[in-house]
Formats: C-alpha cells, structure tokens, sequence
C-alpha cells in the first residue's frame, strides 16, 4: 500500500513537473514571429510519416541510421510495457497483463530482444562518441556540456535496459521458485542467460526484481524530465518539427512582405508610402525568428550531419550549422530566464548577432542547402544564417567591403560587377 | 571569370579573344524581343542571358552556344539584350532585400510589358530567383533551366549526338549546381543529356542531394572566403580526380569558374576539361 502510494506521487509529481517545463518551452517557442505552416496537411502529414516516423533521411548515413533505428524501434515498443508498468504501479498488481496469454509472452520476448539491441546500439554509439571520435561528434561546439549530455543519455539508456532485464531475470527465477505474486508468464530470451548471475535466495530475488522495477520506472521518470534541459527533446519535438516543414523547393527564400510595399512606393510615386513603422529587417536576437526556427533549435540533437556536409566547414572555415541551432537555443533559453524572473523581457545588452553567431559565421555560408538536405527532422539553420545577413546589410550597412562594392554595382550597372547596363549585349556583336 | 581578388585578371581575360576567331564562331543573328515587337512579332521563348552569360568571357562562349542550339531547332526565341538587369539574386543571397526587390519588380516590368510566358537561362541563380522568388512579386513565368530544355528538345528527337562524337567512350562526370540540384531537385535532366553520349559516365563520390557546393553560391562569387584551411573549390576538385574523369561537365556559369580555378590550382588543365552541357551538346551534335 505504501508503495503504491509513493509510486503515484512519484508518477504525478514527475508528469506536473514535466508539464511545467514543456510549457516554458511552448511559451519559448511562441515568441517568434508568426509564419503560416498549418496549409495543406495532407502534405505535412507524408513529410512527417516518412521523415520522422520513417527515418527516411537518416539513411543517407547507413550504419548510425540502422544502429539508431533499433534504440528508437525499441524505444517506441518498451514503452508499451510502461503501460503495464504504470498499472502495476498504482494498483499494486504484478504484470497484470498477463491474461493475454501467448500474446503476453510474445510482446514479452520482443521487449527483451529490443532491449538488447538498444543496449548494444547504445555501447556502439558510446565506442563510436569517446573511442572512434567521429569528427562530426568531436567539434568544438560539443565540449563540455553538450558532450556530457550525450553521454549521459546513452549510459541512462543503457542503465534502464540493464535494470530491464534484469528485473526479467530475477522474476523469471522467482516464477520457478514460485513465489507468492509471481506467476508464471512472459517469456524471457535475453534474460535467461543473466538468471545464474543472481542469489538463489528468495528475500534476495525479490529485492533484486523489485530494486530494478523501480529503478527502471523511476529512471524513466527522471528521464522525462531531463528532456526539456537536454538535445534529447528530439524525441518529441521530431514529430511537430517534421510536420511544419517547409514545403517549397529549397532554393525559394520568402520575400519579405514589408520590403515590398515600400519597394512598390518607390517605384510607383502615386502609391502611398507605407506608414506602419516596421519593427525591423532581418534577425538580430531570436524574438527576429519565426517560431518554427525556434522549435527547429528546441528539436536539433546535435547529430552534426549538417555541419559534417557543410562545405564551409568542410573546408575549415568557423561556420557551423548545428552552432547556429545550439546557439539560437541557448539565446532563447536565456531569453526565456529572464522572462521567468521579470515576466517579460528587458534588454539585457546581449544578442544572438554578435554574442552567440559571430560576422565571420554568417557570411562564410554558401546558401547551399547541404545542411537543410542533411537534417534528418528538417531543421532550417539556412534560414536563420540569411535572416542575419539581413539585419547586418539593412539595419547595419555592415557587409564585408567586397559584398558592398557588389551591391553598389548591382544597384547603379544591374549586374554584380562593373560593367555598364548598355554593354550587356556586347557579346552578340563582337 | 570575376571572382574577387582577380579584378586586375579581368580586363585581360575578358572579351579579348581575337575578334577573327569570335566572328567565324557567331554566325547566327540573335533577336532581341524590342527588335521582334518592332516586327510585329512574339517570341515563344525567352532567352534569360543572366550577368554572367552577358559579361563573362568564359560564360559567353556557353551563350553562343545555347543560341546556336536555339537557331538549330528552329524555336522562335529572344533575349532582353540591355534591357536585361540581374535578376537580385545576389543581393538577396549577400542580405539586401531591397535591391533584390527593386530588381525583381523592373524586371518583371519589362518582363509584362513584352508578354513574356516562357524563359529558358542557363544559370541556376537566375532560374531559382525567376522561378521561385518572382511569383509572389507579381511575375508569373514557365521558367526552365537550359539542361532542361536540351533534354527535351533529345526526348523530341530534334538533338541527336552524331555517330562518333568526339565525347564516346571519354570519361566524363557531372558536378550538380546546387541552386539547380538540391535547391530546385533538378538531378535528371543534365544526366539524360549526358547519356545519349554513349560516354564512360561515372558520378562524384558526393553527388545529387549530396553534392558539394562549388563555393560560389550565397555571394561568395564577389568576396574573399573566410579563414580556413582550403577553399571548397579545392575540396571539389578532389572529388574530381578521384573520380578519374576527364571532363568535367557543369551546368551553371559560377561552377564553371570556381571548377577552373580549381583545375588550374592542381595543375590538371591538360588532363581535365571542363565544359557546360549545353558546349558538350553543340559539339557532339555538331551544331
């Protein structure tokens, strides 16, 4: 009784806990700027079936997309056992799914052989972060936290899958030795190779099962919790992130509708000129950006995939994608404390320009779309990288020296270099 | 071409070839859409030259070319000639909104006032800006990239390499622009081109959604790079001579300068050509 007492104040304390930060986050989220992703959902919902779902693009990389398949197969599936877990825990049951007979002891079998390929995948990608240093998971915008931060999900995942099976083990030696509660079910493929690893004593198999089950629901609890401060709030976020993808060709930059007008009274002296002060052009802090750059920044894992093509960087140059997504998370979440404690936002002197994302960053960038293309949750690093540029060139006037000799050129020869308009068709007559 | 850095090269490089030569090689008249109207006539296809088409020696050479093939199969085409600016793109890529617009609106002016429903360019950037950024300022096109217009004009039987052209049997391989690659998804239509050759195709080892950029995009054309330990046209030159081609086939005017210079930094200009498809196709049809 005692138990299911703590386990459902564990369980509510842990959901309202959680639902605290996601608001934060949500709240974070909606200070960008409004851009419309709602239209055709129909399309939205292929994108996100086949990209988030699917993992369609992580297979541009075979070996992590397959080794990464089997920790999220498995963790999609092992979380139908929480079901179990979460009645078991509040009603004071044990493996009260068992009726289900033969079913029970498939979904049981399969639970344990994806536990172990979770495990296995996770070890991998442990050799693969610490002992292989794969460049793209060894740059220097991981040191410190955001290495510990991965390396912490993965022991976390490998910790819960061991205390997975091993609460299997011990129950399925208690279920031998029949013990009260512990009825025969389940069957047990990976786990019956740990059950000579445990005591013969009862008292000290029932402590075994036990410590691991709440081990097990109480990491997975924390685990919840720790999404919202860690790049593994992909998990959740993948899903929206894909579905407000943009739908154009990738080389279609919007127009900026502001421009526009007044580009039109310019042009057109009898057109009134367009009184509404604009608030400003381009992005210089992350209030600049549309929402869904922001939830892009919430949703990166810093898989690196984008930087790993990005020919900038490729080449040695400073520019980073997945900086500029960290970069635009950590500004917001400074953003976002700030408005914790002053319930809106002062100006605090900083800036994403300048005090996250450097000049030499953003104008390093080809426009390529090789890190869009990359992305394997659609993430747009592009967008935010010309969305600087803007503020710099028309808020600012402050381009490289060569940039604006190619502006002035454009705007007095229309053509980016020196020549006059009226020798443009020079070359059908020589 | 003119990348920055090399403006002094320019005034030698540019539009100093022996006029001999160049007149030989320009037998065709090219109209311009004023001079149609004049007549009473329409174009049924524009000629979107682009700056570097206009200017750039190299590039020019690629104009002709496209004319050539133009006048071959008979379509009733134009070009703006001075009438003609950028398309913005630059501007828009390099952060300046509004150049990019006024550009985009004096050109969608000219663009109206001639009627114009159909545009073939050969430049990536001026077909994505045509393309996909003019729409919503009011300039409403058919837009299509010269590769694409060449594959069509191959699937309609009017281009047919002659027996024996001079690219069977050479190794050739095709570097995708990414304005025209990923930016616009065109991968095929450059590949169809190449494969009526019967040449020794072979791909880059980072090629269609996974190319590498030349370097130039997002007006990296008009500045120095960044700090670094390579310039990118280096990094895909290399992917060049791995791939052990010959030729080197391009399809955007900026890809073909930053792949040159590339050759010329490996000393390979004997050893590696590199041509746009549109040469490749007039001289294995033999136009």
């Amino acid at each position: 009784m005692i138990s299911q007492l703590v386990f459902s104040i564990v369980l509510l304390a842990a959901i309202l806990l959680f639902y605290k930060n996601a608001r934060k986050i949500y709240r974070n989220i909606c200070l960008g700027k409004s851009v419309n992703r709602f239209d055709n959902p129909s399309e939205r919902l292929k994108t996100m079936l086949l990209v988030a779902f699917g993992q369609k693009k992580m297979f541009k990389r075979p070996i992590p997309a397959l080794l990464h398949l089997f920790v999220y197969v498995g963790f999609c599936i092992i979380n139908i056992e929480m079901i179990e877990i979460l009645i078991d825990g509040v009603f004071g049951t044990h493996r009260v799914l068992a009726f289900m007979g033969g079913f029970y002891a498939v979904l049981i079998a399969s639970f344990e052989v994806l536990a172990f390929t979770v495990l296995l995948s996770c070890v991998i990608f442990l050799i693969r972060r610490n002992v292989l240093k794969i460049k793209r998971l060894n740059q220097a915008e991981l040191n410190n936290w955001p290495k510990s931060d991965a390396n912490y999900i993965l022991i976390t995942e490998i910790l819960l899958m061991t205390a997975f099976l091993f609460m299997n083990a011990a129950d399925q030696k208690l279920q031998a030795l029949q013990a009260d509660h512990y009825i025969a079910a389940g069957s047990f493929p990976i786990s019956q190779y740990l059950v000579g690893l445990l005591p013969d004593a009862m008292n000290s198999l029932i402590a075994i099962e036990r410590f691991c089950w709440w081990f097990h629901i109480i990491g997975v609890l924390a685990f919840l919790n720790y999404l919202p401060i860690s790049k593994h709030l992909h998990i959740l976020l993948a899903f929206p992130n894909t579905y407000f993808s943009r739908l154009e060709p990738k080389g279609k930059f919007e127009n900026m509708e502001s421009v526009t007008a007044e580009v039109k009274a310019m042009l057109d002296p009898s057109l009134p000129t367009p009184s509404g002060e604009v608030s400003r052009f381009g992005v210089k802090d992350v209030q600049d950006l549309t929402w869904k750059n922001l939830l892009d920044a919430y949703t990166c894992t810093e898989c690196g995939r984008c930087t790993a093509a990005c020919p900038a960087n490729i080449t040695g140059k400073i520019l980073s994608p997945r900086k500029i997504m960290m970069d635009t998370r950590d500004r917001l979440e400074e953003v976002g404390k700030q408005i914790d404690q002053h319930k809106t936002f002062t100006d605090d002197g900083k800036s994403l320009l300048d005090n996250y994302i450097t000049r030499e960053e953003i104008w390093a960038c080809t426009s390529c779309n090789a890190c869009v293309e990359q992305c394997p949750v659609n993430i747009n690093p592009l967008e935010i990288i010309m969305g600087l540029r803007q503020y710099a060139v028309m808020e600012e006037s402050q381009a490289p020296q060569s940039i604006n000799i190619m502006l002035s050129n454009l705007e007095n020869n229309g053509a980016p270099w020196k020549y006059a308009q009226a020798d443009r068709a020079n070359w059908t007559n020589i | 071409m003119v990348r920055h850095g090399s403006m002094h090269k320019l005034t030698e490089r540019t539009g100093r070839t022996s006029k001999k030569e160049i007149k030989m090689e320009n037998t065709i008249h090219i109209p311009t859409v004023a001079e149609l109207v004049a007549k009473g006539e329409a174009p049924e296809l524009l000629f979107w030259v682009g700056c570097a088409g206009s200017f750039d020696e190299r590039a020019q050479r690629i104009t002709r070319d496209i004319c050539k093939i133009l006048s071959h199969v008979g379509i009733k085409y134009a070009i703006l000639g001075t009438e003609e600016s950028c398309t913005g793109d630059p501007a828009k890529r390099a952060g300046n909104e509004f150049l990019f617009q006024m550009q985009a609106m004096m050109n969608i002016q000219v663009l109206d006032a001639y009627e114009i429903k159909k545009i073939v360019t050969a430049c990536p950037h001026c077909f994505n800006t045509l393309k996909n950024e003019y729409p919503s300022l009011g300039g409403n096109y058919e837009v299509i990239h010269h590769t694409q217009l060449i594959q069509s004009l191959i699937d309609e039987g009017k281009l047919r390499p002659a027996d024996g052209n001079e690219f069977k049997g050479k190794r050739i391989t095709y570097h995708d622009p990414c304005y025209l690659g990923r930016a616009n998804e065109v991968y095929e239509a450059p590949r169809k081109v190449l494969e009526t050759l019967d040449a020794d195709l072979v791909e880059l080892k980072r090629c269609r959604s996974n190319g590498l950029c030349c370097g130039a995009g997002g007006a990296q054309m008009f500045k120095e790079s960044e700090p670094g330990h390579k310039d990118i046209n280096v990094e895909r030159i290399e992917d060049v001579l791995e791939s052990k081609a010959s030729i080197v086939a391009a399809a955007c005017p900026f890809c073909m300068t930053m792949i040159r210079d590339g050759v010329k930094v490996k000393e390979k200009e004997q050893e590696i050509q590199v041509l746009d498809i549109a040469e490749i196709t007039v001289r294995a049809n033999k136009i």
